[in-house]
Order: C-alpha cells, then sequence, then structure tokens
C-alpha cells in the first residue's frame, strides 16, 4: 500500500480528511490496547469475564466512521468495542461495563460486557444470544421507510451469525421492502471452534446477498478505507432509497472467542501470525506515516492512550456497584404490574 | 482415582444388594461417559450441537468423542437451534436416537417449535405410528456471571408440554444414569443440566448405569422437614439440612431428578412423614414446577400437614450480571435454613 504517486491521497478520494485518518488510526490503536489490556486483567484476576476485538479494528471502525452518530441507528453484537468507541463510548465505559459497575451505561451492570447501549447515539442494546439484531434491525429500518426519514441501519453480526433463521429471514424482509439497512459481517473465519466451511457452503457471506437479489460487497478487513469505502458504497444505495447490502468484511479475531475459550484446541498459531503480518493497526500507522503525519506524534498518541486506559481502570474499579436494593428495578416500569405479584 | 468397591446408589437397576464399581467422576466426565458409552452401545446413537466437536462443547461435555466416533456420528452444526433440532427430529422419527445439545438453555426459545409443535407431540399425532427417540441437552441456571440471556432456569416451560419428560440431575451419578435412560427411552426428553454442577465430583458406577426416568432420590432421611428439589439446589438443600440438624432439625431432602415423570409417591410417603413440605427451586417462583408440587402435596396429602407447603424460589426478574445482584435473586444455603426453621415452628 501507499506508494507515493501524485495521485490523491486514499483518504482524500474518500472524502476524508487527514484528521478522519488520524482519528480512524486512534480509534483501531485504543481498541486494540484495551483489548490486550482487558485480556491481561482477566488473566490476573482482575476481570471475571471479557471479550476482546483485536484483529476486527479496521473491520469495525472503518465501517463505523460512515455512521452519522446520534441520526443513524446501530445495532452492533458483542465484538464491536470498535464500532461503540467511534459513537462516543469511552475506555472507562469499557471498563464500567466488565466491572459490572452501577454507571456502566450499558446496563448498569445487569448485562454482560460488550452488549454496548446509547440512547444519545442510537445505539440499541445487544443480545447476547447470536442473530436476534437482524429482524430487529430490519424493523428500525421499516419504521424509518414509515416515517418517511433519511436515517439507515447499520447492523454487525459475526460469520457464525449468518446461519440463524434471523439472519436470512430479515434480508429477505429488508430485500422486499427496501429497507435502508447495512448488514455489515465481520469474517473472522471462525465461530468459536466452527470454521466458516462448517457454517456455510459458499466461501464468501457476500455470495449470500445473490439469494436475495441484493448487492454484497467484500472488504479487506485489514484496511480500514477499504472498509470505510465499501460500507460507504451500501449507505449512499441505502439513503438513496435503493434497499439492503451485505457488506462482509474479512479480518481475523486474535484472541480466544472470549476469555472462557482455549482456542488451541481448535486453531493454529500459524493462521494467526499470517493474519498479524498485515495486521490493520500497523497498515493503520504506516498509511499515516507515508501521508507525512510525524512519527513523535503517533508516539504521543499511543502514550495518551495508555494513560488513558489505565486512568479508566482506576475510576472504574472504584465506581458504585448496584446495590442489592435496586434488585427489582426495570424488570417492569415504574409502575410494576397493576395488583401483580412480584415474586 | 483407582476404582473403589461401593454400594451402588439405591436407584441402581442392579437392586439392593448389588455393588458396582464407582469411579470418582465430574458431573461433565459422568455425562461424557454416558454418551461414549450408549454410542459404543448403539450405532443409532448420534450428537449434534455448536462447538462439540473438537473443541468438544462449551462445558466439555463431547470432549473426545468426535475421535472416537468420527463427524458422523459427532455432528458439528451451524449456529442453528431450530435446524439442529429440527434435523434431530427428523432423524429420530425415521429410526436415529439422537441427542441435540442446545449450549445454553436460553436458546431453546429459538427451537421451541421443533420441541413443543413437532417432537412432543408426533407419537399422538401420527396416532401411535411414530416416535421421537430425542433427547435435547441442556444446562440453565446462575450463579457464573453469564447474566440475563444464559442463566436462567426454564423447566417449568417443558413441563407444562405434553408429550415431553424432562430430566434435571444433582449428581455426577444421576447424570450418566439418567442420561443413558433418556437416551433409550422412546419419547423426547428435555435433559437439563446446570452450569454449576459440571465441576462438581462424585463416585459414579463405571460401565453401564441406568437410573430410571420418574424416581425420585432422598438424598438424605430426616423426620421434621421435608425439602424437594433438583438439579443444583439438591447440592444447596443438602449443606442446609447439615447446618438444619445443628439446630436440631432434622431434614429430609428428596432429589426429585425428573420432573417428568414425577415420582408422586415417594414426596407424598416422604411428606406424609414429616409432615411439612418446603419446595426449592432456583427458578423464579411464579407458575414455577414448585407450585405443581406444592398443589400436588396440598390436594393429596392435606391431612397429614402440619403447615401448608412452602416454596422457596427465584425473584420474578431476569438473571442480572453483577454479582452482589446475582446472588440475591435464587435461594441461597442461608434463606433454605431460614424457610425450613420457619416451616417447623409453624
Ligand atoms: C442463538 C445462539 N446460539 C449459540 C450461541 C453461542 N455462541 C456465542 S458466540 C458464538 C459464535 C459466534 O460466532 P460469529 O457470529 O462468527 O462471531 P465471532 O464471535 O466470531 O465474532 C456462539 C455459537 C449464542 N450466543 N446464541
Amino acid at each position: 500500500m501507499a506508494i507515493k504517486t501524485d495521485q490523491k491521497p486514499r483518504h482524500t478520494a474518500l472524502g476524508l480528511t487527514l484528521d478522519d485518518a488520524k482519528g480512524m488510526y486512534r480509534a483501531m490503536l485504543l481498541t486494540r490496547m484495551l483489548g490486550e489490556r482487558m485480556m491481561q486483567m482477566n488473566r490476573m484476576g482482575r476481570a471475571a469475564f471479557v471479550g476482546v476485538a483485536d484483529g476486527h479494528e479496521a473491520a469495525e471502525v472503518g465501517s463505523a466512521w460512515v455512521i452519522t452518530r446520534g441520526h443513524d441507528w446501530v445495532h452492533p453484537y458483542y465484538r464491536d468495542v470498535g464500532v461503540a468507541l467511534v459513537l462516543g463510548q469511552t475506555a472507562k465505559d469499557q471498563f464500567l461495563g466488565v466491572f459490572a459497575k452501577a454507571t456502566d451505561p450499558n446496563s448498569g451492570g445487569r448485562q454482560v460486557v460488550n452488549q454496548f447501549s446509547s440512547p444519545e447515539a442510537n445505539i440499541v442494546t445487544g443480545s447476547v444470544c447470536i442473530a436476534t439484531q437482524f429482524p430487529q434491525a430490519a424493523g428500525i429500518a421499516l419504521a424509518i421507510k414509515i416515517r418517511k426519514e433519511d436515517r439507515v441501519v447499520f447492523t454487525y453480526g459475526g460469520d457464525g451469525s449468518t446461519s440463524p433463521g434471523d439472519f436470512h429471514e430479515a434480508v429477505n424482509f429488508a430485500a422486499i421492502h427496501k429497507l435502508p439497512v447495512i448488514f455489515v459481517i465481520e469474517n473472522n473465519l471462525f465461530a468459536i471452534s466452527t470454521p466458516t466451511s462448517k457454517q456455510m457452503s459458499v466461501p464468501n457471506v457476500a455470495d449470500r446477498a445473490a439469494g436475495y437479489g441484493i448487492p454484497g460487497l467484500i472488504a479487506d478487513g485489514t484496511d480500514v478505507l477499504d472498509v470505510y469505502a465499501k460500507t460507504k458504497e451500501a449507505a449512499d444505495r441505502a439513503r438513496r432509497g435503493e434497499g439492503p447490502s451485505i457488506v462482509e468484511v474479512k479480518c481475523y479475531r486474535y484472541q480466544p472467542h472470549s476469555s472462557d475459550d482455549d482456542d488451541s484446541r481448535y486453531r493454529s498459531k500459524d493462521l494467526l501470525k499470517e493474519w498479524q503480518a498485515k495486521d490493520p493497526v500497523d497498515k493503520g500507522r504506516d498509511y499515516l506515516l507515508s501521508e507525512g503525519v510525524p512519527q513523535p506524534e503517533l508516539e504521543a498518541m499511543r502514550a495518551e492512550i495508555a494513560a488513558e486506559i489505565e486512568r479508566s481502570i482506576d475510576e472504574a474499579e472504584s465506581a458504585p456497584d448496584p446495590r442489592a436494593e435496586d434488585l427489582l428495578e426495570h424488570v417492569y416500569a415504574k409502575e410494576g404490574i397493576p395488583g401483580g405479584t412480584r415474586a | 482415582m483407582p476404582p473403589t468397591r461401593v454400594p451402588s446408589s439405591p436407584a441402581a437397576v442392579l437392586g439392593p444388594a448389588a455393588v458396582q464399581e464407582t469411579r470418582e467422576m465430574f458431573y461433565a466426565e459422568a455425562l461424557n461417559d454416558a454418551l461414549r458409552l450408549e454410542m459404543q452401545r448403539d450405532p443409532r446413537v448420534i450428537v449434534l450441537g455448536e462447538d462439540i466437536a473438537e473443541h468438544g462443547g462449551a462445558f466439555q461435555v463431547t470432549a473426545g468423542l468426535l475421535a472416537e466416533f468420527g463427524p458422523d456420528r459427532i455432528r458439528q452444526t451451524p449456529i442453528s437451534e431450530i435446524g439442529l433440532v429440527g434435523t434431530a427430529v427428523g432423524a429420530a422419527l425415521t429410526g436415529l436416537r439422537p441427542v441435540a445439545e442446545l449450549m445454553y438453555i436460553d436458546f431453546s426459545g429459538l427451537a421451541i417449535d421443533q420441541i413443543v409443535n413437532q417432537a412432543a407431540q408426533n407419537r399422538f399425532m401420527f396416532g401411535g405410528q411414530a416416535r421421537v427417540p430425542l433427547v435435547v441437552r441442556t444446562q440453565g441456571g446462575s450463579g457464573r456471571g453469564n447474566a440475563a440471556q444464559h442463566s436462567k432456569s426454564l423447566e417449568a416451560w417443558f413441563t407444562h408440554v405434553a408429550g415431553l419428560k424432562v430430566v434435571m440431575p444433582s449428581t455426577p451419578a444421576d447424570a450418566k444414569g439418567l442420561l443413558a435412560a433418556a437416551i433409550r427411552d422412546d419419547d423426547p426428553v428435555m435433559f437439563i443440566e446446570h452450569k454449576l454442577l459440571y465441576r462438581t465430583k462424585g463416585a459414579v458406577p463405571t460401565g453401564e448405569h441406568l437410573v430410571p426416568l420418574g424416581r425420585a432420590d432422598v438424598k438424605r432421611e430426616g423426620t421434621d422437614v421435608t425439602i424437594v428439589t433438583w438439579s443444583r439446589d439438591v447440592l444447596l438443600s443438602l449443606e442446609a439440612a447439615a447446618k438444619l440438624a445443628d439446630l436440631g432439625i432434622a431434614a429430609e431432602v428428596v432429589d426429585v431428578r425428573s420432573l417428568v415423570p414425577l415420582d408422586k409417591e415417594k414426596i407424598l410417603s416422604s411428606v406424609r412423614k414429616t409432615r411439612r413440605c418446603l419446595v426449592v427451586h432456583e427458578a423464579i417462583k411464579r407458575g414455577g414446577y414448585g407450585a405443581e408440587i406444592a398443589a400436588i402435596v396440598a390436594e393429596e396429602a392435606f391431612d397429614d400437614l402440619d403447615a401448608p407447603p412452602r416454596r422457596l424460589a427465584g425473584v420474578d426478574t431476569p438473571i442480572p450480571y453483577a454479582q452482589p445482584l446475582e446472588l440475591g435473586v435464587v435461594p441461597q444455603v442461608a434463606d433454605i435454613v431460614k424457610a425450613a426453621r420457619e416451616l417447623v415452628a409453624g
């Protein structure tokens, strides 16, 4: 990549500024450094359970950069730390979730980690049950269409999430009704231990699009600008009223499925090395250097992120736990069940 | 650990006088042993599920089976709960004996039509000409920080469906014996494990071991109060019974083991002896299976009771993630002790 020519820089050709490119890199680096620190804290016994996005940074950040925050709707999945960060969540928000604190912005300590939720950023709270976001995303798009708004829904899942009926029923519905929804599929070749070859009999998730008569785009998940470009193409189409698309982003999950998983049971280190050789975060850094961003600026960025993460951990660890007396909060609306039983 | 010789559990089909070799096993290992033995014994037995092959299953119950039986019989499926259960129903209808694994009982909702409208009723709807020898193995329960979508106790859903059997073992030996019996059963069985039991240990008969469905087991004898319970709450109730003994209360702990069919007689005879009945379960109290048992006791043993039957069960809330909240929503040992004392004090 990035052989200097007289041509416009790639980001400019895509309508992005150099600040955009830097912002994307920063979000990718934060996602990576958060993931590494969280796994380490889990191994040290300071975080009971974590799921991280190492290797998915370009997939998540590049696609999320297309979203107009607070205008478009987002229905992500548990891997999407990078999406949440682009949409305004902070490192501290992530640790508040990991420590299940009362001030966890997603759920106040009710839901497991990485189920992002933000009324301001129009992020609909996630589900640990695979693929349930897709029909809901189609429904949000249906509501947009009925209200004649110009918003787009971005919904996310992994390769494995394209197996349940939910995915097929949602894409079919969205395609029939030309709904403004983008299905971003982060294909990291595995669903826990199940390789994509046991998940589907076509080589690409994008190939499934043909069956619904919609476009299926494939993006290089090691290249944040390519992911941006493909997602933008799909979003522009949706905004023109031409309906949904599937954007498949090819990437690789570096870490086990979650901190509870042992991936040595089902995959080799060689594959990991192969993907690390084209690491999305490294490629993002190289791109900025080739565009003349000085090395010390990038080093300062890394140091600043590291400090932010440590500060976030301290603040989140000392935040209050949910109170036992609030146990029954949020089960029903405040009035409770009329004349009903509580237990 | 070398094999030891101890008397078999009272429920072993060998009869009261027999002894059988046992070995200390984890609950997960005991289930694995049952699957292995049944697959060796009967080539019609196959296993379907997500991440059950190389990975060995989310809780390692199918570990090593791929190597022994190959991918035809240990069938790793896509993430498709309705697909995998429906496939198993089809295979069962035409002569195989599938064991379908649902990673969490919370996902059973995705497969509910195949379980409730199909598997449970096929025998009936075909006028007895069809059978569905299917086992749906799954696990539920809280206590592992898995939160609202991975921790529910949904057994009552399935007990409400005619045509289904519902089994919930508490010990490694029962897990093995009941799973083998469920696999040999000619009707569909919901076999519900508890995620906190997989790493519990106990003596398990080696070789063939069957615990017939529909037989409760008195896990501790007592004269003052009967605690009727199942799954992990058997362990908590036994702990509570030990504490109650220190307080001078002799609690009898009846492990129902199989909710459908239910061993009414053993429950009623225990209650007639102790004259008090406490039902304990982790599932939400409202509409829980404890209500069924309390009602049976009230209907059939009312005259023998010194106090109304009482239920101790989960709070009416989804299972929260934060540990301080999670522990507060399902009965703990101290709650069982308290409820039993109150019942005895009358
Ligand atoms: C309905 C349902 N079935 C099974 C699971 C268990 N499970 C959790 S994550 C996962 C794999 C998902 O893989 P994929 O969609 O490819 O996303 P990735 O984790 O690889 O990013 C499975 C099977 C679940 N959460 N929900």
